[in-house]
């Protein structure tokens, strides 16, 4: 039983775009992100994969209106976000938060770590008095593994895994049920990355709140979530269960992005589908399927008519005229490395 | 034994007052055969680039300064060359490519004129051959239409262009030692994958060695042969590219090893070292991995490991490893 606490229909986001426009200034719209459908379900991790500029981030804002569509909806628990007056909007918020990329740019300096925890239970008057409000960042603390001695201090003090907890801490504070997290490993050095990794799952079981989790390592995604949606050029064009997205995907962009991660393997070298030329700019969006320019299998109606999401197997979806099952090749046994 | 293309002995680096020293890298020492290709990995402050730069002698002076060590480059120690001759063996002789290919271009000048100055510094040519030699190497990296794009300034090029007409500057005078320091790490997966193939055609093509430093061991296991791990500063690791994969001896490797998440892996929790990377220079004594260490015994704390050897070709500091490696040897020899 699929139980959604996030439906999105229909998604659109063009910048640039305004009444004061006139023919001329058309061709400089940016589709940033274009007809986005999809759920996300309760306790449930979807990822958010792509490369830069596929809209990826824009996406994951528009999910919690911190920027606003150009078209579609978006539905949380049968609420439509997309045009609640901005008040309810506000109390809306208490239940979805937001876990940022950058440790060191999202958590203002001047405030101690008290302060920056402590600033949605105010907003949302979910603290009494001073004390309780101090009892709840220690709490906080402890969850993410600082010590709430450290409450006093500011971020500068903090390595940047630190200040990755300290913004789950805000995040998790008001016990949101659904938190949209970009990239919020990959800023961080690769010894560091598995800690905060598995503190968001940790979180994540005892809280069971939704994630959307937006990377572009695929490694990582495929270690956190349940779910992978693929962007291309503001659209989806292939979403499924995460055991069918790695064993067997069906976009060949999906295929192309498996395949040139480079692993830690010597053995493993260089059988890489390499694709041709750079992703186009958003600007000038391919005609057909906007993944036909470089598109290892393209034929002549790829030009023409853009392909929909379609079922290509149980639970997942591709936007491909030639969609078919690629095993993508794995060593049978994964060499264990010695504790 | 062959004379090794380049070899760094011993190389400290201070920061910082001459009273009060930084040292952000210490005792650092490998090799590179002509036509080799290693690997320096390290996470942030582990002195993995500021090594790179002191091989060209690019560290700025003050604060930083290279205070003890030999980096030799076919015989010759660089460190004892009058700094005006270090203009003619960068570009010519050992050229560097860096992480960010937006500002490492000059914005107002074309890639014509930037690839054509490297060569003018070098080598006698007249306009007409340079801009010859200037189309072949943008031809060489997979620029299309390299004629045409003389005339184009970088902020015209995405950014794996820029990578590769940073390549094509770094190749135009066809050095022996190409150093790339994170050279993908700003780049998008298919983009990466386009110019790590490229580094191999370049490789077998041109046979130019290369010094590759990166945080990022898939690219490390895809480009080099051997790999020398850095950790706050020291070498604490150095072996082929397999054992460093297969039989990591030291234990900071072994943690690295385990805590990347991997796209075959099926676990459902990832191994983490405990704590973080310790700031450049705050280890004074003993193994500067001894905090996070799951293997230490007091001797760690008191007294930093020297390089043990481990097999022929792998050597890793620690103590704890090296003693069972050790006890493992009297074992088999005893049967």
């Amino acid at each position: 039983m699929t139980d959604p606490i996030i439906r999105v229909n229909d998604l659109g986001k063009t910048f640039g775009s305004g009444m004061r426009l006139s023919l001329a200034k058309q061709a400089d719209e940016v589709r940033a992100v274009d007809g986005c459908s999809f759920e996300i379900n309760r306790s449930e991790t979807l990822a958010l994969v792509g490369e830069s500029g596929c809209g990826k981030s824009t996406l994951g804002r528009l999910l919690l209106r911190l920027i606003d569509a150009t078209a579609g909806k978006v539905y949380f628990e049968n609420t439509e976000l997309t045009d609640l007056p901005a008040a309810r909007m506000r109390d809306m918020r208490r239940h979805l938060q937001m876990i940022f990329q950058d440790p060191y740019g999202s958590l203002s300096p001047r405030r101690t770590i008290a302060q920056i925890i402590a600033e949605p239970l105010d907003v949302f008057g979910l603290v009494r008095s001073g004390r309780q409000r101090r009892e709840r960042v220690a709490d906080l603390m402890t969850q993410v593994g600082l010590s709430p001695s450290f409450m006093d201090r500011h971020p500068r003090q903090f390595s940047g895994g630190q200040r990755q907890r300290i913004g789950i801490a805000r995040a998790i504070a008001v016990d949101p049920s659904f938190i949209v997290a970009d990239e919020p490993v990959s800023a961080l050095d690769v010894s560091v990355q598995a800690q905060i990794i598995n503190l968001m799952q940790d979180l994540q079981k005892q809280k069971g709140f939704s994630f959307l989790f937006i990377a572009h390592d695929l490694a990582v995604v495929r270690h956190i979530a349940d779910r992978v949606a693929v962007m291309y050029l503001g659209r989806i064009v292939e979403i499924g269960p995460k055991k069918q997205i790695y064993g067997m995907p069906q976009h060949p962009y999906t295929q192309a992005l498996l395949s040139a991660a480079p692993e830690p393997d010597p053995d493993r070298k260089g059988k890489r589908i390499i694709l041709e030329g750079d992703v186009p700019s958003p600007k000038r969006v391919p005609s057909g399927c906007s993944f036909h320019t470089r598109c290892p299998i393209r034929q002549d109606i790829c030009g023409i008519e853009r392909p929909p999401l379609r079922e290509v197997a149980p639970g997942q979806l591709a936007a491909c005229h030639f969609a078919k099952p690629f095993p993508i090749p794995r060593p049978t046994s994964s060499q264990a490395v010695p504790a | 034994m062959t004379v090794p293309l380049l070899k760094v002995d011993n190389l400290a680096v201070e920061f910082g007052p001459k009273a009060n020293p930084i040292r952000v890298v210490d005792g650092v020492s490998f090799e590179i055969t002509a036509g080799g290709a290693v690997g320096i990995v390290g996470e942030s402050g582990s002195g993995k680039s500021i090594t790179s730069l002191s091989i060209l002698r690019l560290i700025s002076e003050p604060p930083g300064r290279i205070v003890q060590g030999r980096i030799e480059f076919n015989g010759v120690n660089l460190l004892e060359l009058p700094r005006s001759k270090m203009p003619d063996i960068r570009g010519r002789d050992i050229a560097m490519i860096f992480q960010e290919p937006m500002s490492s271009l000059n914005p107002v000048m074309t890639i014509g004129d930037q690839i054509g100055e490297a060569i003018k510094l070098h080598e006698a040519m007249t306009g007409e051959e340079r801009r010859a030699r200037v189309i072949e190497m943008l031809r060489l990296v997979g620029i299309p239409d390299p004629a045409g794009r003389l005339d184009a300034y970088p902020h015209q090029f995405s950014g794996g262009m820029r990578q590769r007409v940073m390549i094509a500057m770094a190749l135009a005078c066809n050095p022996k030692l190409l150093i790339a320091d994170e050279p993908t790490t700003a780049l998008d997966v298919t983009i990466q994958a386009q110019v790590l193939d490229l580094m191999h055609k370049l490789r077998r093509t041109l046979n130019t060695a290369v010094l590759l430093i990166s945080h990022d061991l898939g690219v490390i296991a895809d480009v080099c042969e051997r790999v020398v791990v850095m950790y706050a500063g020291r070498v604490v690791e150095e072996a082929d590219i397999r054992s460093i994969f297969r039989t990591p001896q030291h234990p900071y490797t072994r943690g690295l090893l385990q805590s990347i998440p991997r796209l075959d892996d099926d676990r459902d929790r990832l191994y983490q070292i405990p704590g973080s990377v310790p700031l450049a220079g705050s280890v004074k004594k003993g193994c500067p991995f001894y905090e996070r260490c799951s293997l230490r015994i007091e001797k760690c704390m008191n007294k930093m490991p020297p390089m043990f050897s481990f097999g022929p070709d792998q050597r890793a500091a620690c103590w704890v490893t090296a003693s069972q490696a050790d006890a493992k040897e009297k074992e088999a020899a005893l049967q």
